[in-house]
């Protein structure tokens, strides 16, 4: 449908000193076959030649697989689509006439930078603690040298289909970090390759993601539901496992 | 290790043991007030030896205390998690989902959690208050007649309806609590994940049923 419009309630922010708050803007000739952020694009344009600030957003790729573009949309992180990020969402999944609500993610460890924008450096953090192999595995191995089960192949790339987005945290009532922080403890976990650093891995994750101060989890589900990539609850009942195992083991 | 014990991991670990172990003793408690079923004198009687028994053994106190000290525990652990987590998000949502794939008992452990308490306060006023310090009468065997007691409370129907109402509470909070206790240890396996939830969704079904067919029985009677 063309002339498309929609009725928007923006969180503008000019930097994580300034309060921030909600602006309205009435928006029409859109096209319902534009993303979710091709129609921010053309209101950006808009506000630019009326010499007003822009929207800012993070996006990247455009395709659903760098995270990029976090925002919370009508009270969900990604917007309303299951297992969709922002930029895979397209305007005929709303109504025209409909009023939407863009907020970013609330968190304390994700201040806003602007606007829409938020600092998920923690997340970077998390990952320098530990996420990462660094023994030496040797040079690329033939093909099935290395034995594996399909089981295992899955498990761990399921958990590695996270894009660490956030939407996690966005979700959870208490701000936790645990489905993003288990999605990456669980695949080198699960793979010969991350035997030989599993438990330092895990204890030094964790406890960067306490360090960071995001919430704990109650295992509610909200993040899972959220999730673009629909990562399992099942890798944070595999984090704290491991947790117990590694510091029980001393 | 050095932050083993002030994770919130490990907190919640000490909030699911000792929510595991409460599970224990209302079972236990259960099954002692099941007696309160029996008719007539001889449930007068069975009861008031029952009671005397429970508050004379040195086993039976000795795990009272663990079963206080476990009640603290589990209060302590859950506000301070409660309190750190409303940290965690100091600007709430304008507009908030409802948060789809989550129960409402998940959403409200805290609030369930408070009212159970409230209820405990109110319960051991009425019952481990009296028997302990009160001044009730004793029955023809000479023994402290908790027995007449309890009936009495639950002649009141608002006292009864209050004690149904908390057994819903409790049914809402084991219903989220105990699969959640199972996944916070890391024994929620893909193996056991259906056991879990048919255990958990059981405990939360039937404890607090028979709890509350007691007071409707003796209310009725």
């Amino acid at each position: 449908m063309e002339n498309f419009s929609i009725k928007l309630k923006v969180w503008r922010q000019k930097n994580n000193k300034t309060q921030g708050k909600f602006v309205d803007y009435d928006i029409d000739d859109l096209n319902e076959h534009m993303s979710f952020l091709e129609m921010l694009d053309v209101l950006n344009e808009r506000l630019i030649s009326s010499r007003e600030e822009p929207i800012a957003f993070e996006h990247d790729c455009r395709e659903g697989i760098c995270g990029s573009c976090s925002m919370v949309i009508n009270g969900k992180p990604h917007g309303p689509l299951k297992g969709t990020t922002t930029c895979q969402l397209h305007m005929y999944h709303f109504n025209d006439g409909d009023n939407i609500t863009i907020e970013p993610w609330r968190a304390k460890s994700f201040p806003v930078i602007k606007d829409l924008v938020v600092d998920r450096t923690p997340f970077d953090r998390i990952i320098q603690s530990g996420g990462y192999i660094s023994v030496n595995t040797g040079s690329a191995p033939d093909g099935n040298a290395i034995p594996i089960s399909q089981e295992d192949a899955l498990y761990a790339f399921d958990a590695a289909a996270c894009i660490g987005c956030g939407a996690c945290v966005a979700a959870c009532k208490n701000a936790s970090a645990s489905l993003f922080v288990s999605a990456k403890i669980s695949q080198l976990a699960s793979l010969p390759q991350g035997q030989p650093e599993r438990d330092k891995r895990v204890v030094a994750m964790v406890d960067q993601m306490e360090v960071e101060g995001f919430g704990h989890c109650t295992n509610t589900g909200a993040c899972e539901a959220e999730c673009p990539k629909e990562i399992s609850q099942e890798y944070i009942r595999k984090m704290n496992w491991e947790y117990h195992r590694a510091n029980i083991k001393g | 290790m050095k932050l083993y014990f002030s994770s919130k991991i490990f907190q919640k670990a000490l909030a699911g043991l000792s929510g595991g172990f409460l599970v224990v003793f209302l079972i236990g408690h259960l099954a002692g007030n099941l007696q309160l079923f029996i008719p007539g004198e001889l449930g007068q009687k069975q009861f008031n030896a029952y009671a005397l028994f429970m508050t004379t053994n040195p086993a039976v106190i000795a795990l009272s205390y663990i079963t206080y000290t476990t009640i603290i525990l589990h209060s302590i652990v859950t506000i301070y998690l409660v309190f750190k987590s409303k940290l965690a998000r100091p600007i709430k949502y304008h507009v908030s989902s409802g948060n789809s794939n989550s129960t409402w008992a998940s959403r409200n452990m805290a609030f369930l959690g408070t009212m159970i308490l409230i209820f405990l306060i109110i319960h051991l006023r009425s019952f481990w208050y009296e028997m302990h310090f009160g001044n009730i009468g004793f029955d023809k065997w000479g023994n402290k007649d908790l027995h007449t007691v309890t009936v009495a409370a639950f002649q009141n129907v608002y006292y009864t309806a209050f004690y149904i109402l908390s057994m819903l509470m409790l049914a809402f909070h084991l219903s989220h609590g105990v699969g959640s206790a199972f996944q916070t240890l890391g024994l929620n396996t893909s193996k056991y994940k259906k056991s879990i939830t048919y255990i958990g969704k059981g405990v939360a079904i039937i404890i607090p049923l028979i709890f509350a067919s007691i007071p409707i029985t003796l209310y009725v009677r």
